[in-house]
């Protein structure tokens, strides 16, 4: 009997971990079964849970309607952009938070988290007149920055826990061998919080590439991700169901195969110094 | 590490480099509906012929709005033709933020666009809007359920008869709905259309001096009708249907009536998009005995030019001047099908004989639903407003919206008919007081 429980307890921990694995996963997996349903069928009711038909139509119609790889390339390079100035900066400044803190540094950091308490609506108009008069709207390096400063905090902060978890007294060790701080940074503080950095960069490259209010109100057509690409096919009238989960099938692919591969890094990234 | 680092460093760069932008090149903002799409699907043909290159936005309604009224309003032009509706239009254009489309060449033919159409998009006469589709109201019916209940569907039917109808062909054990009308809040979804019914019932927004009229007996009268109809007839959780909820369910065979935008016809004609193809029949927006002429809305889809475009302007121009042509219309019409061609906007299309073919179940119908609508003195009293189903002011927006979610609280009986009155007027009164047009 008492073998019994621990058994019985593994085995609804797995039922329950794999349930809320298909609730999480289902509507993803019913995207992708829509995009290959015909218009009719994607809102038929009661809904069919496979496609009868398995067409390729909402693809093709997609593809012919946009220009899904320069969509494509804009979401590489504004994720991939953001992610690393961004980290240019969190990292000096997670470091001198989490070593050289001064009397001001809590302070700091909760103002910048602050800033993500407030809508981002909230500055829209602004920011749009900002943009419009430096001639950043439907520009890059303009939706980059945007990008870039609203992930900014969730960057410093995730840096910062990371960099608590490292002993000051290594630091201290190598400075006293005669380090730099480069040399420190470098050598011995982001190989050690390897795991924390690879996820904080994971994890704002999924934001950056996930991000639609910015990058819906601030670009048009040279500057638009895949984003604008997935909201050119909502519509009030007529079907369009299919087409759209086609055209959101072809802007998840490529973030979830990278947070596939990567899957094991992020774990580890996330779940870093929660066991001493 | 370093490889990597250098990787990065050039995706970096690739995406710091914005493309330069060619002379030739327009940028169009439109929104995402089926004619519009066609019309992006055939512009390749303008491109090889022009060597314009076309570059397309394609959004949904509301954020195209908000989009386009924040390029416009800070003259950002980032967009060098732009998809507006009749609201817009005469707003925009009284504003001085769209371009005169008057200076087309002569085969363009200012005439045969239909009246009620062009003067929905111009003002003072001078078009600001070239129509791309027009519309109005028409009342869509399924002939085997009238014929199943033995009733007919008179040639001007009133909105008595349309409810007695409705209540005839009701079979909720079947999932049949007498009539789906539109329940969601909006000034563009069940305000437009409750507007209309008030017109027809002699009633109006405002009297001449801004004061508002919402507790007037046709207010009443088109709100008791509607709310009654809806209750005996109509869809559960109908407050949460507007126009596309409503196309679905109607095409899907799950209402045996419903009044809606003209320019659905041919889609419910198509059996690709509708599976009571064969059983659907046309017939005019109902109308009361106190005002015969209010036969619907006018509404119309245009492609405009913002003031702030000055290098592109004469691309843009010719743009339109191709995407609302007599030609245009008959390359959708052998392309696409005679079924699509652009509705409501050419009497040319109208009297074509390929179109006349497909099109001979509603054609006329919608012709006449259309032209039948004065946009410029919508309603039997004097008014200081213009619009058919919309007022061309500002405020209507935000106007337009509270009162469709008070009729839609009604609908769902959290509030009581006379509730929403007192309440509508109330709210439409402090703001245009706020607004300035009068004192109290």
């Amino acid at each position: 009997m008492r073998s019994l429980r621990p058994t019985l307890f593994k085995a609804a921990m797995t039922f329950l971990g794999w349930a809320v694995a298909l609730l999480l996963f289902f509507p993803i997996l019913w995207t992708v079964l829509t995009s290959f349903k015909s218009e009719v069928e994607a809102i038929a009711f009661p809904p069919a849970f496979w496609p009868s038909g398995w067409t390729l139509e909402n693809y093709f119609e997609v593809q012919e309607r946009s220009e899904y790889f320069g969509h494509f390339l804009n979401s590489v390079a504004l994720s991939l952009g953001s992610t690393v100035i961004g980290m240019l900066i969190a990292i000096p400044a997670a470091w001198s938070m989490a070593f050289q803190p001064a009397a001001s540094t809590r302070h700091v950091l909760m103002w910048m988290l602050s800033t993500k308490m407030m809508p981002a609506v909230g500055a829209l108009v602004p920011v749009f007149l900002i943009f419009k008069s430096a001639g950043l709207l439907d520009t890059l390096p303009g939706i980059t920055l945007i990008v870039l400063v609203g992930n900014l905090p969730i960057m410093v902060w995730m840096l910062y826990t990371y960099f608590k978890e490292i002993p000051a007294d290594i630091l201290e060790a190598c400075r006293m061998d005669g380090a730099t701080v480069w040399k420190e940074l470098v050598h011995v503080l982001l190989p050690m919080s390897l795991p924390g950095v690879a996820s904080t960069m994971l994890l704002n490259i999924i934001l950056a590439w996930n991000e639609a209010f910015w990058t819906l109100s601030l670009t048009a057509v040279k500057a638009a991700p895949l984003s604008a690409f997935i909201a050119s096919y909502s519509s009030p009238q007529g079907l369009f169901w299919a087409k759209l989960s086609a055209a959101s099938t072809l802007a998840i692919v490529p973030i979830l195969i990278i947070g596939w591969i990567s899957q094991k890094q992020l774990v580890r990234g996330l779940t870093f110094g929660a066991v001493k | 590490m370093r490889k990597s680092i250098m990787a990065l460093g050039v995706a970096l760069a690739l995406g710091t480099v914005a493309p330069a932008a060619s002379a030739e090149e327009i940028v169009i903002a439109t929104v995402n509906n089926g004619d519009m799409i066609i019309m992006q699907k055939l512009s390749k043909e303008f491109e090889e012929k022009t060597g314009i290159k076309l570059r397309w936005v394609v959004l949904e309604e509301n954020t195209l709005r908000e989009r386009l009224a924040a390029d416009i309003a800070t003259k950002a032009g980032q967009y060098d033709v732009i998809s507006v509706n009749s609201y817009q239009t005469l707003l925009w254009a009284k504003m001085g933020w769209l371009t005169k489309l008057d200076d087309f060449s002569a085969d363009y033919d200012y005439d045969d666009f239909i009246t009620a159409t062009r003067d929905s998009l111009s003002v003072d006469g001078v078009m600001y809007g070239a129509p791309f589709y027009g519309e109005s109201l028409i009342t869509f019916y399924r002939k085997d359920l009238f014929e199943k209940a033995g009733i007919e569907m008179p040639a001007k039917p009133t909105m008595d008869d349309i409810a007695g109808f409705a209540e005839k062909i009701t079979d909720r054990e079947n999932g049949i709905n007498g009539i789906c009308l539109r329940g969601k809040p909006g000034w563009g979804e069940n305000t437009p259309l409750i507007t209309t019914f008030v017109s027809a019932l002699g009633g109006e927004w405002f009297d001449m001096e801004w004061k508002p009229r919402l507790t007037s007996e046709p207010w009443r009268e088109a709100l008791t009708w509607y709310l009654d109809v809806m209750k005996k007839a109509g869809p559960a959780g109908a407050a949460t249907n507007g126009y596309n909820e409503n196309r679905v369910l109607f095409s899907s065979g799950k209402c045996g009536m419903w009044i809606d935008a003209t320019v659905t016809a041919g889609y419910l004609l198509d059996p690709k998009e509708s599976q009571v193809s064969e059983t659907t029949g046309f017939a005019p927006f109902p109308i009361t005995d106190k005002n015969p002429d209010a036969a619907g809305w006018s509404g119309a889809w245009a492609l405009a030019i913002p003031t702030s475009v000055t290098d592109n302007a004469t691309a843009a121009k010719k743009f339109i001047e191709w995407a609302t042509s007599k030609e245009y219309a008959r390359l959708v019409g052998e392309r696409e099908g005679w079924l699509l061609a652009p509705s409501g906007t050419r009497k040319s299309t109208y009297a074509a004989a390929e179109y006349q073919q497909v099109a001979e179940p509603f054609a006329d119908k919608v012709l006449a639903a259309i032209s039948a609508v004065n946009p410029t003195k919508p309603t039997v009293n004097e008014v200081p407003y213009t619009g058919a189903g919309f007022i061309d002011i500002p405020e209507f927006q935000a106007l337009g919206t509270t009162v469709g979610q008070n009729i839609a609280a009604a609908l769902t009986g959290a509030r009581t008919l006379d509730e929403v009155l007192e309440e509508s007027q109330i709210y439409v009164e402090r703001t245009m007081e706020r607004a300035g047009y009068y004192k109290k």
